[in-house]
């Protein structure tokens, strides 16, 4: 018997123990589970023989046999304090362990605008999540999320009302725990133009061995406007598989930041359908890794109707012996005349042990359409880092500029300032071994 | 101020500097003519400390220093300013920064106090003047999207903000129309005292009309094989190289 075959039996097993503490009594929640179980069951987990996991082997988490588990250490608000982003004022929830810690979070919203617990959420408002939960995801799924569903225990619901604008971003906060699988499941429902900002922030205490395995779904009715960031901190020795699934219908507006430090193992699927006439996604992100962190991120932009734009922006720098994986597909269906999809994917390798595989995948059944892909893979340029020099600005001092600036251009692209700033301050920190940045705060 | 004694340098393991001989002193001009791939701009980088050259015998002092034991830094915080004939785009890196990061390393490199934010934008905001740029340049990116005579009028302002003992200029005028060119020369003439110099790289005699030279030197296949004054470059301009490579031949 080989350890995939076996986490699987692991896994299943855990569900049932957990069986009590699921949420949602209702037959069609039960019914979701079950065949999100038989899936698990029917399929197992991905191996590199798959082609969307070729570049990445999971050998190391499944022997790993990381299992949900019942109640977590202590986490204490200092720990906490330290995570937040400087000057950032927001609607909080605080999750460890995949559960809602209610004394760390603080109150929810007003007004018919909802921000709390999923199992809450379930308990309470069942018929508001029917359509939705488990929907947005594709039939198609791997294992990891099908796992999520049949055995997520908590998580956050946000629900906007029509029209409803959000002034202040909504602030979640998924906490790692030793030795556990956790799994954070988030919705995210955006009424007929609605507007909001949602910041989902993973993290873990350093050193920390765990597995998050988690899965946001998103739901923008006609003209509603989300900015999603996700923030991937986990601890240096923490795998993390993370889901976004997002269906836009006509004319909304979905943006995504998507920024990953941290992680030993991390594996993101980010697939947007656009489902309407003229919904625009925006997808930006960064990934930067270093020592033997391994960064996979597939993104799929599934055009299914006339008129709607895609823009997708990934960078990545990576050091050391890291490794990263970008793979953009986009799909333009015969129905979606007047597609305007532009991808563009540029990589900095820092040492000669960094590799990364990058590849766009465009599926195009319609004509009237307007595609654009690119993707660089270089080191930094030895004239700028001449000019630089010739200047008076000394190596080391250039070579961190460059790569500061390289990266810095997707962090440009956040709106919320005090997030920027604090992911600036974490991005020198990273790239530049901590080396000071008072000069690059002129930037 | 700068000696250079029988420098030869090669690339990949071809030579393209073979012997040159140049002595410049402090408040001279020294204009540096020749045919395209005559080895100029390899010269003048050669100067800047860029790495990639074998220098294959020879020798530079500047300021009494041995030169090429310098890093490019170095050399930049010792008064040396190179013009980059093809400046390169830096993306993310703004010219205010990079100006500023290159004053204080110069500053600091002679004993100096930094500038403060309030004397460094009232410098640069003269310096602007001189050479007809906009204060937003100084926001975006470091040449970027800028066009061809932009990037000339940026090494220049550049060059005014950090006031370099020697300069070299690297076909600074090249692809310039007759206004952009004047302001390129305004901003060489206003840097003319008697403490510095400035080797002017250049194809063509136009710029020194506007920039008159001490000395004309003529470089043909890696060596200089004329030598004179501003009457030089006029007969170049007449005559073109074909005679001076012949006489070097004969
Ligand atoms: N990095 C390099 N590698 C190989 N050959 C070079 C390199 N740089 C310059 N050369 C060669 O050296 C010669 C002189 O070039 P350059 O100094 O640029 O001349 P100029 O500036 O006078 O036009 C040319 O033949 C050019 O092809
Ligand atoms: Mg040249």
């Amino acid at each position: 018997m080989n350890g995939e075959v076996d986490t699987r039996g692991d896994y299943l097993q855990a569900i049932r123990t957990l069986e009590h503490e699921l949420p949602g009594r209702n037959s069609w929640m039960k019914d979701l589970r079950a065949a999100a179980a038989a899936r698990v069951e029917a399929v197992g987990f991905p191996t590199v023989r798959d082609e969307a996991w070729k570049y990445t082997n999971l050998a190391a988490l499944m022997r790993q046999r990381f299992l949900p588990i019942a109640s977590a250490p202590s986490f204490a608000n200092e720990q906490l304090e330290r995570l937040l982003p400087d000057g950032l004022d927001t609607y909080r929830l605080v999750f460890v362990n995949g559960r809602l810690r209610a004394d760390l979070s603080s109150p929810t919203l007003g007004n018919g605008e909802v921000a709390s617990s999923l199992a809450q959420q379930l308990r309470d408002h069942p018929g508001a999540l029917e359509p939705h939960l488990g929907r947005v995801l594709p039939d198609a799924i791997h294992s990891f999320a099908a796992l999520n569903t049949a055995s997520f225990v908590d998580g956050a619901c946000v629900r906007l009302r029509a029209g409803a604008t959000l002034e202040r971003p909504i602030h979640l906060i998924y906490v790692g725990v030793p030795e556990a699988l956790v799994q954070p499941r988030t919705l995210i429902i955006a009424q007929a133009g609605s507007r909001a900002t949602i910041v989902e922030q993973y993290v873990g205490a350093d050193g920390d061995r765990y597995f998050t395995n988690a899965v946001t779904e998103v739901v923008l009715e006609q003209g509603a406007s989300i900015e999603h960031y996700r923030l991937q901190q986990e601890s240096g020795r923490g795998f993390h598989i993370g889901g976004l699934y997002v269906r836009g219908e006509a004319q909304s507006s979905f943006t995504s930041h998507a920024i990953d430090l941290g992680g030993l193992l991390v594996r993101n699927d980010l697939q947007v359908a656009l489902n309407a006439v003229g919904a625009v996604c925006t997808l930006n992100g960064l990934y930067v890794a270093d020592g033997r962190q391994h960064i996979d991120n597939h993104t799929c932009i599934d055009h299914a109707k006339p008129g709607c734009t895609s823009r997708e922006f990934y960078k990545g720098v990576l050091d050391g012996r890291a490794r990263a994986v970008f793979s953009g597909r986009v799909v333009v269906q015969p129905d979606a005349q007047r597609t305007d999809a532009e991808q563009v994917n540029n990589n900095l390798l820092l040492s000669e042990d960094a590799e990364i595989d990058t590849k766009p995948e465009l599926e195009i059944y319609a004509d009237d359409v307007k595609c654009s892909h690119g993707a660089t893979v270089g080191q930094l340029d030895l004239d700028q880092l001449f000019y630089l020099r010739a200047r008076g600005v000394d190596d080391a001092a250039a070579r961190d500029l460059l790569t500061f600036a390289f990266a810095n251009e997707i962090l440009q692209r956040l709106r919320l300032a005090p997030l920027r700033a604090t992911l600036e301050r974490l991005l020198t920190t990273r790239l530049l071994q901590g080396r000071g940045i008072r000069e690059l705060e002129l930037l | 101020m700068l000696s250079i004694k029988n420098l030869h340098v090669s690339v990949e393991g071809k030579s393209i500097l073979k012997g040159i001989n140049l002595e410049v002193k402090a408040g001279e001009v020294h204009a540096i003519m020749g045919p395209n791939g005559s080895g100029k701009s390899t010269l003048v980088h050669v100067l800047a400390g860029r790495e990639g050259y074998d220098v294959t015998a020879g020798a530079v002092t500047y300021l009494g220093k041995d030169l090429l034991a310098l890093r490019a830094e170095e050399r930049a915080r010792e008064g040396i300013f190179l013009g980059f004939q093809y400046p390169v785009e830096i993306p993310g890196v703004s010219n205010i920064y990079l100006l500023k990061a290159a004053l204080n390393a110069i500053r600091k490199h002679r004993g100096e106090e930094e500038l403060d934010a309030i004397d460094f934008l009232a410098r640069v905001r003269e310096k602007l003047k001189l050479v007809e740029m906009k204060e937003d340049f100084m926001y975006r990116s470091v040449n970027e999207g800028f066009s061809g005579g932009e990037r000339k009028r940026n090494e220049i302002l550049q060059m005014a903000v950090l006031e370099p003992r020697l300069a070299l200029l690297d076909e600074t005028d090249s692809g310039l129309d007759i206004d952009a060119l004047k302001i390129v020369a305004n901003g060489v003439n206003a840097l003319r005292t008697p403490e510095r110099a400035v080797v002017l790289v250049t194809h063509y005699q136009r710029l020194l009309n506007y920039i008159v030279p001490d000395y004309v030197h003529v470089l043909v296949q890696g060596r200089i094989v004329k030598s004179g004054d501003k009457s030089l470059a006029h007969e170049l301009e007449r005559r073109g190289y074909g005679w001076v490579e012949a006489e070097a031949r004969a």
